[in-house]
């Protein structure tokens, strides 16, 4: 709709300039507060240690190094540790996809006890703290030899992952229109059919969305990985991180900032390369009828 | 169709079952195949120089026995109390574990670790002093061995310092407390503070200085059982930093909340003459101090407990699961001979416990204020609550909140003593029962 042609904007969206530039400086101040940290991350990373302990640290460093990524490689497997965080995140969001899709459309389509009583269960699987399940975990995994194994780290994720990934999903079912499955039934689709060739092309954004948050929520995690993977060889970026760390909180905060820069490109690049199909996705379940 | 989708999701299953036993690990018994025990060793080196000589360490030892092959383990002070927690609920703990004498006594009295005593060869026993013993033992067993421990000084700017013309203290003769407050008087001026207490953790800070000044809070009554008093002795320490932020404004109020790293840009800058950290610390101030910035490392301040303080040693345990203690404890015993605990502590920029190890004349250089350092050794004590139960509850839910709301001025002395005993004795007599 083009402004001024076709119609006036409904009252209840028109906006003064004042508001709209006031709009505009919240946007902007929280994009700076959202911005600041890594921003901060960066410049902390190409200081050189004498900088770090300035009492007026500056933005940008005066006298900018790589040593604190020459000397963050050199001290740990950070290469190795990348390798085994992005094996276990892809593999984890890909897998977490396959099953939830599915899933996700009964849950939206077949409004049932069975259905409801799942919601309920992803409720309340949200609210359990690792902590809890932790031990018991550990023993299972054990059994099953999964110890120490990215498998067992994997199959971790995949369960921590799905009830929101469900629940993100089943939104994005329901966006789509009932009235097509019906036009695909009358052409004598069944319901596997259905799902693979009609919902599944309209749900791409959001199963991109969901694959991207499982991705994120194991590229991140910490507490399960520090307690199921033992030898330097198998652990993740976020443990090695905290081998920048000493006892009572000391750090060496020069490789300490130059790793954990590294550790959010993917999640970046990522975002970078897919956020407009997401936004796009969004939007595109927003208007119906 | 119902047939083919139940074949389809048993074929499934066996694929899911296949790959899980697929991934199966090793046997169970600590030993190769060709029958070489194999120990697995997590350390918490985190700084590159120890972590160096660790791991040298540990090539030395394989080298030598080819027959008990040890692997390195990174473990990671933050983190390591609860991945060893489930480690042991698992059976799946290192077999020789590196950690701090304050974190023991729940796993010793958990029976996760192994009792040293009748394990421990004469030589390592007679070599650590009793008092470093101490941190380790829990009921009748010894549950590691402390092998390095840092006191804590005072880093000053020695350009103020002299300026200041106040009598720079020694380890033989400390300035006592009284003098303490005045000297930081002394060095404050304009923009400036006297010292700068980063107590984010107030707790331990507060017991073990608390030693120095006659204090120990924490007691045994005639049964055995820990019970907390608030004597004369206890007032000294917390009631000169109250004083030095609160009335004589010597002390830089905006420090409290601080971690130690956190302290070190103001003390840089001048805006601290003083601050008061772990003796590992000289580290980070050699790293990061501006060119030209001259520093010297004091004693802490002594009162009537003498040049005393509480100390919480790096200690290094066997795991009670583990099927082959007598060869971790002869790792062990290798690991801390008294030239390889020297590396370790050189690596750590801490001191050894070892009697042995601490007189190498590497650790008595005035270089980076090594001396002061080792002439404190004689007065380290175990922090006074370490082997008490209940103890992590009392810091975490009454000691912390209490002490931070004390030296930032909101209550006053009657208050801090009445939350510290009163509302403490309640956790510990939950302990106790």
């Amino acid at each position: 709709m083009r402004r001024g042609s076709a119609g006036r904007e409904p009252a209840g969206l028109r906006t003064s300039g004042a508001a709209r530039a006031g709009q505009y400086l919240a946007l902007l101040a929280y994009l700076v507060f959202l911005a600041l940290p890594f921003l901060w991350l960066l410049s902390t990373a190409f200081k050189p240690a004498r900088e770090l302990g300035s009492l007026h640290p500056t933005w940008i460093p005066e006298q900018p190094t790589l040593d604190n990524f020459r000397q963050a490689f050199d001290e740990q497997p950070l290469l190795q540790a990348a390798a085994n965080s992005l094996i276990a995140a892809v593999s984890a969001a890909l897998i977490a996809v396959v099953i939830a899709t599915p899933m996700a459309y009964v849950m939206a389509r077949h409004r049932g006890r069975l259905a409801t009583a799942a919601t309920g269960w992803v409720v309340v699987s949200q609210a359990f703290p690792f902590v809890l399940v932790i031990i018991p975990l550990f023993l299972v995994l054990k059994n099953l030899h999964l110890i120490n194994t990215l498998w067992g780290l994997i199959l971790v994720y995949v369960v921590w992952s799905l009830p929101f990934a469900l629940w993100m999903l089943a939104g994005y079912v329901r966006a789509v229109p009932a009235e097509l499955e019906e036009a695909a039934a009358v052409d004598g689709a069944g319901r596997v059919r259905t799902l693979v060739s009609v919902v599944t092309p309209l749900l791409a954004p959001g199963i991109v969305a969901t694959a991207l948050f499982a991705f994120i929520t194991a590229w991140n995690e910490f507490f399960f990985a520090l307690v199921l993977l033992k030898t330097p060889e198998k652990q993740t970026l976020p443990v090695v991180l905290t081998h920048f760390l000493g006892a009572e909180g000391v750090a060496d905060l020069g490789p300490l900032a130059a790793a954990a820069f590294l550790a959010t490109l993917p999640s970046l690049v990522l975002f970078a390369f897919i956020q407009r199909r997401i936004t796009g996705g969004m939007t595109a379940g927003a208007v119906r009828g | 169709m119902r047939a083919a989708l139940a074949r389809r999701a048993a074929a499934a299953a066996v694929v899911l079952a296949l790959l899980l036993t697929g991934c199966s690990g090793g046997g169970d018994d600590g030993r190769d195949a060709d029958g070489t025990i194999r120990l697995r060793f997590q350390s918490l080196a985190w700084q590159k120089e120890s972590v160096d000589a660790n791991k040298q360490l540990v090539k030395e030892w394989n080298a030598a026995h080819p027959g008990v092959q040890v692997d390195y383990v990174q473990g990671s002070w933050d983190s390591v109390h609860d991945q060893l927690l489930t480690s042991f609920e698992g059976g799946e703990a290192p077999d020789i574990i590196h950690d701090a004498s304050d974190d023991l006594a729940d796993f010793a009295y958990g029976g996760y670790l192994t009792d040293l005593g009748p394990l421990l060869p004469a030589r390592l026993k007679a070599e650590i002093p009793e008092q470093s013993w101490r941190t380790t033992t829990f009921g009748e067993g010894v549950y590691g061995v402390p092998f390095l421990q840092e006191p804590r000084v005072l880093i000053a700017n020695t350009k103020l310092l002299k300026a200041s013309g106040v009598r720079i203290p020694t380890p033989e003769d400390p300035w006592s407390w009284e003098e303490f407050r005045w000297v930081t008087k002394e060095l404050t001026g304009k923009g400036r503070y006297g010292i700068a207490w980063p107590l984010k953790e107030p707790v331990s800070v507060t017991l073990n200085l608390g030693l120095s000044g006659g204090g120990q809070l924490f007691h045994r009554d005639d049964d055995g059982k820990a019970v907390l008093r608030f004597e004369e002795g206890d007032r000294v320490v917390p009631g000169t930093i109250h004083d030095q932020v609160n009335t004589d404004g010597s002390a830089a109020r905006s420090a409290l909340g601080m971690g130690g790293s956190d302290s070190l840009p103001g003390f840089f800058g001048g805006k601290y003459a003083m601050v008061p950290l772990g003796f590992s610390y000289r580290q980070q101030i050699i790293q990061q101090a501006p060119e030209g910035f001259d520093w010297t490392v004091l004693p802490a301040p002594a009162g009537a407990g003498g040049p005393t303080q509480g100390v919480s040693p790096q200690t290094l345990s066997v795991a009670e699961d583990s099927p082959h203690k007598k060869e971790a404890v002869a790792f062990i015993d290798f690991l801390l001979r008294p030239p390889n605990m020297v590396r370790l502590a050189r690596g750590d920029w801490m001191l050894p416990t070892g009697t042995e190890a601490l007189a190498d004349p590497s650790l008595h250089t005035a270089e980076h204020g090594w001396n002061v350092g080792t002439a404190l050794a004689r007065g380290l004590r175990p922090a006074p609550a370490q082997s008490v139960r209940g103890y992590p509850e009392w810091k975490d839910k009454v000691a912390t909140p209490a002490l931070q709301e004390f030296y930032s001025g909101a209550i006053d002395i009657g208050e801090l003593r009445k939350r510290l005993v009163d509302d403490g004795n309640r956790v510990l007599a939950r302990y106790q029962r």
